[in-house]
């Protein structure tokens, strides 16, 4: 079943913002706009405002990390309309190096989840008003979500008794981390196995 | 007249504070007992929950759910099950639905129960706190006896529930259910007009509706602002479309009216239950596709083909069609979603988990400035905070 109301909705607001919206794609009946990175406050304001969009509630934003691709990171929001329940999502590229315009002038909610998403992944949200970290550690050093962060981390704690407090070491594990690959073909014979590809090759 | 300097003082509020329901370090700036600003710090209790999702199979990424929202760790499960039967395509089988439903709204009571006793410690009342925990208990034990755990249940599984339930445990939660409206009301006669809880909780922590979208607060925490919204009513999943329930709503939004609204759900939640007893059909309770669900012991005894499933689903498990998803359930909190992104490979490439509880602690300034630092402890009792969903 596929929600055509939704993609009209897809048109429209690509329609009222040309300049704004890259690209639209329903992906599991899931309508996604992915939109130029300078103008995500005034694309989030117009779909709050305007009538036939009505996403009054920001639900979630999120970072997620892609190191292939050119701006490795990709911030998003997912926000609702309670009036037409339905639900959109946004989503734009950033680097390390380009800071996002922060939207907690258009959301108030946006505000924690921008600070998590800066902790998280070190996607800086330019004119945020307090750009702390959140989840992790005072002074915490890195973005432990990044995809090139080890799983288990650089530093560990414990309660030193001779200084009287929790001191701070590197990392010292007993057995190395250990990772599969499982990516080996389960469903039997593939059309080519691995290696055939060099019999017809000249010696 | 001589004149002095009233400098305003930081408090501390918690980490170890009793009520501060958890590991919640709040630092208030305040003026005389007067609040001016409150700055929750949170994260002493972040695990890396959603990095260690992503170096684990699917399904070996399920319990971690139970462990982030501790008070009903079913409901969170229903939530990462959705999505992934949403990314592979999958339909559940009624019965396995209908069990899902069963124990959400199991999960919802253990919930609101703790929630509602805890909020009346919270400002005072101790009677509450005793006699919830021995109702909790009665239902811990039915979680026990369909999954092995009382707590972390691991049993809402991608593709269903782990197994059936046991024989005879439907007629002991339908005996249980035949007291647990006394037990309501027992409760609802200690709380609802008692004076000193109505002087502590009435007029707290008011919140508008408008308010509420902007601090994008669910669940209800939501309703109690008087706006009519449940996703198991709107986006119904499972089989909640087919079953007959109402949604209380507030008019105030302040403390006393979210409690009320626990209060209506409960006996919403008991009315679910039973319903989800009479209507439950026989049949299967996990997809019938062996690449996603585990064979029967018994088929694993002589047949190879169960054997090598059984092997492959528990060391390398299934790969999920690449896309992503954000899927929502109805928690006791409010909303809970996991925006899930797969890369094809039997592990998730990302998965964010929209906890409701960090929003609604981010609106503590809003909801405390020009209040008392005893109303503090009333609101935080209120909005139904746990610490494991807000740090993850």
């Amino acid at each position: 079943m596929v929600d055509v109301t939704l993609r009209d909705l897809g048109e429209y607001v690509q329609a009222a913002l040309p300049d704004a919206v890259l690209e639209m794609t329903m992906d599991n009946d899931e309508l996604c706009l992915i939109v130029e990175r300078e103008r995500i406050a005034r694309i989030l304001k117009f779909l709050r405002d305007d009538v036939n969009c009505q996403f009054k509630q920001l639900m979630d934003v999120c970072g997620a990390d892609y190191p292939e691709r050119e701006e490795r990171f990709e911030v998003v929001y997912n926000l609702l309309s309670l009036t037409h329940n339905r639900r959109i999502r946004v989503k734009l590229a950033a680097s390390p190096e380009t800071p996002v315009p922060t939207v907690t002038e258009v959301f108030s909610s946006a505000n924690w989840w921008e600070r998590e998403t800066w902790d998280m992944y070190g996607i800086f949200f330019r004119d945020h008003p307090d750009l702390r970290r959140i989840l992790s550690d005072y002074g915490f050093q890195g973005h432990p979500l990044r995809k090139d962060f080890p799983l288990t981390g650089y530093v560990e704690v414990r309660y030193d008794d001779e200084v009287k407090r929790v001191v701070y070491e590197p990392v010292k594990l007993p057995q190395d981390f250990r990772t599969f690959d499982f990516l080996s073909p389960w469903e039997g014979i593939q059309e080519q196995l691995p290696g055939d590809e060099k019999a017809k090759e000249q010696p | 007249m001589p004149e002095t300097e009233i400098k305003n003082y930081t408090l501390n509020f918690g980490p170890q504070h009793p009520s501060a329901h958890g590991v919640l370090r709040l630092v208030l700036e305040m003026d005389g007992e007067v609040i001016d600003r409150a700055d929750p710090h949170v994260g002493l209790l972040h695990r890396g929950t959603e990095k260690l999702i992503e170096y684990k199979t699917y399904l070996q990424a399920v319990p971690y759910f139970d462990r982030l929202d501790y008070v009903s760790p079913q409901n969170q499960e229903h939530a990462f099950a959705i999505a992934v039967e949403k990314l592979l395509g999958l339909d559940v089988p009624l019965r396995g639905q209908y069990l899902r439903v069963l124990y959400a709204e199991i999960g919802r009571v253990l919930n609101h129960v703790f929630t509602v006793c805890a909020f009346a410690m919270d400002v005072g009342a101790m009677t509450p706190m005793l006699w919830g925990f021995e109702e909790r208990e009665r239902l811990m034990e039915f979680c026990e006896r369909v999954s092995g755990a009382r707590m972390h249940m691991n049993y809402f599984r991608p593709g269903g529930v782990t197994m059936d339930m046991p024989a005879g445990l439907a007629d002991d939660i339908w005996a249980w259910s035949e007291s647990f409206p006394k037990f309501i009301d027992d409760i609802e006669e200690l709380l609802t007009e008692n004076r000193i809880f109505k002087q502590r909780s009435v007029d707290i922590g008011a919140i508008t509706a408008e308010q509420a979208f902007d601090w994008g607060f669910s669940g209800p925490n939501l309703r109690a602002c008087g706006v009519p919204w449940d996703l198991r009513k709107a986006q119904p999943y499972d089989c909640y479309a087919d079953l007959d329930f109402d949604i209380p709503v507030g008019k105030h939004g302040d403390c006393y009216d979210r409690y009320l609204v626990r209060m209506y759900e409960l006996r919403e939640s008991w009315k679910l239950i039973r319903e989800c007893l009479k209507k439950m059909p026989p049949g299967p309770v996990k997809v019938d596709d062996r690449k996603i669900a585990p064979p029967p012991r018994a088929e694993m005894k002589h047949s190879m083909e169960a054997l090598i499933h059984h092997f492959k689903l528990y060391t390398e498990g299934y790969h999920v069609p690449a896309g992503e998803t954000y899927s929502v359930v109805e928690a006791p909190k409010g909303e809970f979603g996991v925006y899930l992104v797969s890369d094809g490979t039997n592990r998730p490439y990302r998965c964010k988990i929209r906890a409701p509880g960090f929003a609604h602690l981010q609106a503590m300034n809003l909801l405390c400035r020009g209040h008392m630092l005893a109303d503090v402890v009333s609101v935080l009792g209120s909005l139904d905070i746990v610490f494991g969903e807000v740090d993850r």
